[in-house]
């Protein structure tokens, strides 16, 4: 039964009086309902205010701001404010508290404990607008070798083959599914992949009729509901991944509520309208490592070996034999997410608590994959955190191949991160299926963002690549003597195989 | 800095060493031998290149009453050293001789000077089983130099020799008395470190067999490289770029047997953009090839020289694929010797004998192979007029 605690509001709705007009544009751009007219005024309910920013953005007279709470609850350090909204929270619901986008809390970065090298004196820089500088990458098992003989004047390439993705540069888009996200928010993804030529997951969200155009640059993901898993599906598309886990909720499954599925994700997904798509914690095709083996097979039988099918799992404990099962299992790349991945809805307290930093999962796997003379059969895909071109080049460094993102996307299609995807109410037109809000979102103007972030972001690594003296991405993929690591904590240095600045 | 061990870095010795350098080679390709007044010539001229930190000579063709055997160059701290070493052979192979490898302690080294001593040896056959008779041995040259104290195996090759050490090149020629080795084929380097622990080891050229490198350059892509030829069990214990390209070369002309060409388009691959503009087969071998030598591409400026006698003996030039280091090529009036070097006066300090000289292409080889004289000039694009065919 609820029992409601009265909880003082986290922020504060500032209307200046003499600047509105009463125009009420507010009230209706407000998806949460913390504005109204009364008749003589706009009146604020700053209980229901998640800062989204959106009326004070659409307020043509710029009469509003949004301002922190003022919570004078008496300072405690072990019981700060957020523990205190918390106990309140659930003593009032008896419910697990659900949020949207990734991990909250402050714990260190370890990519802010990382510097990147640069060439000086024994080594010239390279000028990336004068000299050529590569950041096409390919995704995929790679031979062990290649066997060339010569015969009178010929050479004689044998060669195994394996299906690759190859990416204009080592960025993709990680899953988000449409349902998570509205049909233009998923477009603009999908057609900013295509112009830069590299490649979005589809979530486990099935591919809508009208995104089969853009097969060539989706990664079609297979995860535990089996949601819109159909021939079309699998085959077409650039790859496949089965996802087991995912960052923001490691041991979790997926959750998409009711409230977000109308008629075009019904169909879409395959299910009836309304209803809540729930994807259980684990495959229940998949409680060990020969399980996921036979649906790697099964797959790859189903492309009929076309595409590169991978694995991506949440980055946690023991990623590093895990991660060894999956290649020696058959997967074509591993994708590792990050504690800080982003989520569309999940429990706060696995999304704040659970998994580790894709940094430290990323060095140990690559470290694991190289002891087993097996990092050649997959590629490593990294995500959960990464926030601008500095991660991506650290990331790589640190020995991934590409990386795939998910937070940054939204935030260039104009999300601003008020967490509350999971309410279907998202002011911006990204996380939400009604149809008054998804009208907001403009996907030519989305997809020109996407590309010039990813224009932008490319432009940025090969700045870099050249000041280190690297004219190829592939130079740069787990070459950590270009990395020194300055934080505080030697150990992490160590297993990150890093070393410390000055040495 | 004070280091115990003078033939290499202590273990646990994490700091890279860069270098920039002076390079010269040249073959008889007929295999005439000739003592090494002309390859001291060559080297001592680019004094502008070295700061006396090092410098160093490959010589093939040395032993030819034990071709047949590998002769482990060592250096050594002291006789213990020697003896631990002598003692590990000796549980793996059949020593079939050994003895001092000649100096002229006159020479003006600087003391410390390590004992040098080399051992000719053959496999044990018992203790071999199925394993190629080079992969056996470099197990062993790979536990010598990780882990045995104050031991470090200069050259491996068979009928070859690496000479190497602390000094000018001037001094360290006379140190081992090269003008007065004969040989057919010679390579040389002078050394201008810029981060200058100065052990023995450290200095050019680095060998694995019959493969020996002298190397100008600072590799960036170090690390990829490093992480790479692990992989396939090379340890790098010595800390230097050069190092790793030896592996790399080795990995890919030894272990998957490429032909040198391709071994060399692996390693200066051409731009996606450029492969991109060919056609069918020629597309696909370069493809084929960027994809799967991802990590064994070495970035970064350099030129070398590789010397090769495990199969054919054979000379190769290569330079970065941007050609941040220099490299020049020559040949004789009589088209029998073959030149490599960083700069011309090298080989304009030769005199009459020189004929054409030219610049190889950025990314292109030079291949001259006993016998065959010059192979590949590296003035067209590889590939160009090949056949080429493609089995999957």
């Amino acid at each position: 039964m609820e029992v409601k605690h009265k909880i003082a509001p986290r922020f504060k709705i500032k209307i200046d009086r003499e600047l509105c007009r009463h125009c009420k544009r507010c009230t209706v751009n407000c998806s949460f309902g913390a504005l109204i007219y009364n008749g003589s005024q706009i009146v604020a309910d700053p209980a229901l205010c998640v800062a989204c920013q959106r009326c004070a953005i659409m307020c043509p007279q710029d009469a509003i701001s949004i301002l922190p709470g003022e919570i004078n609850y008496a300072p405690h350090p072990t019981f700060n404010d957020r523990q205190r909204r918390i106990i309140f929270e659930q003593s009032s619901t008896g419910g697990v508290l659900l949020t949207g986008m990734g991990n909250d809390l402050e714990y260190m970065s370890i990519f802010d404990d990382l510097l990147l090298d640069a060439c000086q004196v024994t080594n010239p820089s390279i000028d990336p607008l004068r000299e050529p500088v590569e950041t096409k990458t390919y995704i995929g098992r790679k031979p062990d070798k290649i066997s060339v003989t010569e015969e009178n004047n010929r050479f004689v390439l044998k060669k195994e083959t394996y299906p690759h993705v190859v990416l204009s540069t080592p960025i993709t888009v990680g899953h988000m599914s449409l349902g998570s996200l509205s049909y233009p928010a998923m477009l603009a993804i999908l057609r900013a992949c295509k112009e830069m030529e590299i490649m979005a997951g589809t979530g486990e969200g099935g591919l809508h009729p009208d995104f089969y155009q853009y097969g060539k640059y989706i990664n079609s993901e297979v995860a535990s509901g089996r949601f819109g898993v159909e021939p079309k599906y699998l085959k077409n598309v650039a790859a496949l991944e089965i996802k087991i886990g995912q960052g923001a909720k490691p041991g979790h499954g997926g959750h998409l509520p009711g409230e977000k599925v109308d008629k075009l994700i019904a169909e879409t997904r395959m299910i009836p309208v309304g209803t809540d798509a729930l994807s259980p914690y684990p495959h229940h095709d998949i409680y060990s490592i020969e399980d996921l083996q036979q649906l790697i097979g099964a797959l790859k039988e189903a492309s009929r070996y076309k595409v590169p099918v991978g694995v991506k799992i949440a980055a946690v404990h023991n990623s590093a034999p895990i991660a060894s099962g999956i290649v020696r299992a058959g997967a074509d790349f591993v994708t590792l997410d990050g504690f800080r991945g982003g989520t569309g809805a999940s429990p706060r307290v696995i999304r704040d608590h659970a998994g580790i930093p894709v940094e430290m999962a990323v060095a140990s796997v690559d470290q694991r994959l190289r002891e087993e003379g097996i990092r050649n059969q997959a590629s490593i895909f990294a995500g959960g955190g990464i926030r601008y071109s500095a991660d991506i080049l650290k990331i790589i460094a640190l020995g991934a191949d590409a990386v795939m993102l998910g937070q940054s996307v939204m935030i260039a299609m104009g999300c601003r991160v008020c967490q509350q995807c999971h309410r279907g109410l998202c002011p911006w037109g990204i996380a939400t299926q009604e149809p008054q809000l998804v009208s907001r979102m403009d996907a030519d103007v989305a997809t020109q963002r996407l590309v010039n972030l990813f224009t932008a972001w490319t432009e940025e690594i090969k700045e870099i690549l050249g000041a280190m003296g690297i004219d190829s991405i592939e130079s740069l993929v787990g070459n950590r003597d270009r990395l020194r690591y300055i934080g505080s904590n030697p150990h992490i240095a160590e297993i990150l195989d890093v070393k410390h600045v000055g040495e | 800095m004070y280091f115990k061990s003078i033939v290499k870095p202590p273990k646990g010795y994490n700091s890279r060493v860069f270098d920039s350098c002076g390079i010269a080679a040249y073959m008889n390709a007929d295999g005439r031998m000739e003592s090494g007044e002309k390859i001291v010539k060559m080297i001592t001229t680019m004094l502008d290149r070295e700061n006396g930190l090092g410098a160093g000579f490959a010589l093939y063709g040395i032993f030819p009453d034990r071709k047949d055997f590998f002769c482990f160059q060592m250096l050594l701290d002291n006789a213990d050293a020697r003896d631990r070493v002598s003692a590990y052979l000796s549980k793996y192979c059949k020593i079939i001789d050994e003895e001092p490898i000649r100096i002229n302690p006159k020479a003006n080294v600087k003391p410390p000077h390590p004992l040098l001593w080399r051992f000719f040896l053959s496999p044990l056959e018992g203790k071999k089983q199925e394993l190629d008779e080079y992969e056996y041995m470099m197990k062993i040259i790979m536990f010598i130099n990780a882990e045995i104290e104050g031991a470090f195996c200069m050259s491996s090759g068979k009928n070859m020799g690496v000479f190497k050490g602390n000094g000018w090149s001037r001094d360290v020629a006379q140190f081992y008395c090269i003008e007065e080795i004969k040989s057919y084929f010679f390579m040389a380097h002078s050394r201008f470190p810029t981060n200058t622990p100065g052990w023995w080891g450290g200095a050019h050229p680095f060998n694995i067999f019959g493969l020996s490198i002298v190397h100008n350059g600072e590799i960036t892509s170090y690390g990829s490289n490093k992480r790479f030829v692990e992989m396939f069990g090379y340890r790098c214990t010595l800390m230097t770029d050069s190092e790793v390209v030896t592996y790399i070369m080795d990995l890919l002309t030894r272990k998957h047997q490429l032909p040198l060409q391709v071994a060399c388009m692996a390693a200066a691959p051409l731009y996606h953009h450029v492969i991109e503009t060919f056609e069918g087969e020629r597309r696909e071998f370069w493809r084929a090839i960027r994809e799967t030598y991802r990590p064994a591409m070495i970035n970064g400026p350099f030129s070398i020289c590789v010397g090769f006698n495990d199969k054919t003996p054979t000379l190769m030039g290569l330079t970065d694929r941007k050609k941040l280091r220099p490299l020049i090529a020559a040949r004789s009036k009589n088209n029998k010797t073959f030149y490599l070097s960083s700069e011309e006066c090298a080989i304009r300090i030769l005199g009459e004998e020189i004929g054409e000289v030219w610049a190889p292409l950025a990314g292109n080889p030079v291949i001259i192979e006993k016998q065959k004289g010059l192979v590949w000039k590296g003035e067209k694009n590889p590939l160009e007029d090949r056949k080429l065919e493609i089995v999957v």
